[in-house]
């Protein structure tokens, strides 16, 4: 009877060391800003799917939409830090300085600041993913799977991040179809399904029979379904918008890395980073290859995936030429983090000029 | 690039396509001002139209029932601005105003479980003639019901304002409603309706965005369409026949200029993304140089509240 008691009384103590425990660390709250509508099945959505992933691992979120990158977000940013908020996750690129101001004001809040490169304050570390290993693929397929050797492109606006894309794209279509062309279409708009719509259908008009995206509505993608040409999904599976058009997709898979640092800032771990991961990660997630794509094609592409995960093959690697045909990266080498993160200048094989 | 016919003809089925929302948001409130109401929520009723018809063709999974749906979506919310702006006499710019914001918000909260849900298919007419003649195959042939009633309403809503008594009446309204009172015209009756039917023809022009021109749901989708078919009313003078002009030459502006993009002309992208808007506003600098010819055209008691007891 006795030893009963003790053990209930012990087991009970360790319940209740664990629950307080389980407590505490669940008691992190995260916050999350976004700066488009959640709605918007593309940049927005994925983070907020990652969001979703600390909810289900037992946190606490909150999350902002529709942020504008000015005063505004450093207010949204300034109220998140004052109600109680352990980590914040600011995502897009124009919170760079609102991020690392309303960080010094709150050393004890954690910002976790997306596509940025300023960590100005110990609190603050930034993270991206390397979209273009997924381009990199993209393009292998779209350089086999074109017959009309024009392949279209629809941009956004003209930063690193997109020509870095349009870059990665040309040089692995030109490695597998050195006749290729890609046509660039500038939309000005990450989002617009009208005008995304009618610049893929302008590409198409022209010849294009393979279309790639670096804007974020399905419209391109259904726009190449009606026209019966191919096209990739982009930030999401977009497959089942387009089920013949779309080859495969990349996936923005912000989750695992949420998860990861919502954990470490529970467990009192949380320390500083710049990360910057890819396929080999997970963070860029290459959705099922459609079975459109011969099986050649598709074994090769599994090899390709496989090779950018582990480093063997780099999406960036010379000998690479610009549009003048000065060298920009020398043979046998592969373009450095700055080199990528600052990348300006189209490569050899992409028509146009770069909007300035 | 080979500039063969064919090719000239498909330009113009799709610059024609991406008239068709300016076109039947722009006819409505055309209506709505040629009776005396300033109505600036088309962008709201718009966005209320696309995600009523995009959520109605999901549930229920029929087309006509998602078009009229829409359509009645539009009116429902108009009648909100109807009451308010008639009945409880609210000035019209203001609450016009609240309308688009409340039409965005509303529209964003129904749609939160739509995103990521791909839409229908949207029947087209006469798809196989489309190869049969040059240039006017492509023009002509395979578009949806709802491309060919866009570009017979302005011909219709002239016919209306122009030979009908219900027209005239509208016309009256607008142009001095004292005096239509007088008359014994029922001048708040005559406004409900033109509200209504504006808030229906934007509806339906949400709805095409939705569920023809880029079948999904996505929040915001309208993109400030709504407003610039508001700007087409001022541009075309109250007149429906230059409205076909100036949704036209928008949206051919934007589609030709991602032609000139993918050719690879040498003009700075930035001015071709412009480009649309520069002209709009030109051709209004053009009109309003006549200052005699806009105050004919437009209705003289254009956006001011009318009390019976006055």
């Amino acid at each position: 009877m006795h030893k009963f008691l003790i053990r209930s009384f012990v087991s009970s103590l360790v319940l209740l060391f664990t629950l307080t425990v389980a407590a505490v660390a669940k008691d992190v709250k995260a916050a999350f800003v976004y700066i488009g509508p959640t709605g918007d099945h593309g940049w927005t959505y994925q983070h907020d799917v990652g969001r979703k992933a600390v909810e289900a691992a037992g946190f606490k979120t909150t999350y902002v939409e529709g942020v504008p990158e000015s005063a505004d977000a450093e207010r949204v940013l300034r109220q998140l830090a004052n109600s109680g908020h352990d980590v914040i996750f600011t995502t897009s690129f124009g919170y760079m300085n609102p991020t690392n101001k309303v960080a010094k004001e709150f050393p004890n809040v954690k910002f976790e600041h997306a596509t940025g490169y300023k960590r100005e304050h110990p609190n603050v570390s930034t993270y991206a993913a390397r979209f273009y290993e997924g381009r990199t693929i993209l393009g292998t397929i779209a350089g086999t799977m074109t017959k009309s050797n024009v392949i279209g492109y629809v941009a956004s606006f003209p930063i690193p991040e997109v020509i870095r894309g349009i870059n990665s794209f040309t040089l692995a279509a030109q490695k597998v179809n050195p006749n290729i062309k890609t046509k660039i279409v500038w939309a000005f708009t990450w989002y617009d399904p009208g005008k995304e719509a009618e610049a893929a259908k302008a590409l198409i008009d022209q010849g294009a029979d393979v279309i790639a995206q670096h804007t974020d509505s399905t419209a391109i993608v259904q726009m190449a379904e009606k026209a019966g040409v191919y096209a990739f999904g982009q930030a999401s599976d977009m497959d089942k918008f387009a089920p013949k058009a779309v080859l495969t997709s990349v996936e923005n898979n912000w989750g695992p890395y949420y998860v990861d640092r919502v954990k470490a800032v529970a467990n009192g771990t949380w320390s500083q980073k710049d990360t910057w991961h890819g396929i080999g990660d997970g963070m860029v997630v290459i959705s099922d290859l459609d079975s459109q794509m011969p099986a050649d094609l598709r074994s090769k592409v599994k090899k390709l995936q496989a090779d950018l995960a582990s480093g063997k093959v780099h999406s960036f690697t010379g000998p690479i030429y610009d549009q003048k045909g000065n060298l920009m990266v020398a043979e046998g080498k592969t373009a450095d983090d700055g080199m990528l993160a600052g990348m300006m200048t189209y490569v050899k094989g992409v028509e146009g000029d770069i909007p300035k | 690039m080979i500039i063969d016919i064919n090719f000239i003809g498909l330009i113009i089925a799709s610059i024609m396509a991406s008239a068709v929302p300016l076109i039947l948001a722009s006819c409505g409130e055309l209506i709505t001002e040629r009776s005396g109401v300033l109505n600036l929520g088309v962008e709201g009723m718009m966005i209320i139209g696309a995600i009523s018809g995009f959520a109605l063709m999901t549930v229920t999974g029929s087309l006509i029932i998602a078009i009229f749906g829409a359509m009645l979506a539009g009116v429902l919310i108009s009648t909100i601005f109807a009451f308010l702006t008639q009945t409880l006499i609210t000035n019209h710019v203001a609450t016009g105003l609240a309308l688009t914001i409340f039409g965005i918000g509303i529209s964003a909260m129904i749609g939160k479980n739509f995103v990521g849900i791909p839409g229908k298919e949207f029947p087209v007419l006469f798809e196989g003639l489309k190869d049969t003649i040059p240039l006017f195959g492509p023009i002509l042939f395979g578009h949806s019901i709802v491309f060919y009633f866009a570009f017979a309403l302005p011909f219709i809503t002239s016919y209306f304002l122009k030979k009908t008594k219900i027209g005239l009446i509208v016309r009256a309204v607008g142009d001095s409603p004292e005096s239509a009172s007088n008359q014994g015209i029922n001048v708040k009756l005559v406004r409900y309706a033109s509200i209504l039917y504006g808030g229906a023809m934007s509806g339906l022009a949400g709805a095409y965005l939705s569920m023809i021109y880029t079948p999904q749901w996505i929040e915001n989708m309208t993109g400030g369409r709504g407003w610039i078919a508001l700007a087409l009313v001022v541009f075309s003078t109250w007149n429906p026949i230059k409205i076909l002009i100036g949704a036209m030459i928008f949206g051919g502006l934007t589609i030709i200029q991602f032609h000139m993009q993918a050719i690879g002309v040498r003009i700075p992208v930035q001015f071709l993304t412009a480009l649309p808007y520069i002209v709009t506003i030109i051709v209004l600098v053009v009109i309003s140089r006549d200052s005699r010819k806009i105050r004919l055209s437009t209705p003289s008691s254009l956006g001011k509240s009318f009390h019976k007891d006055n």
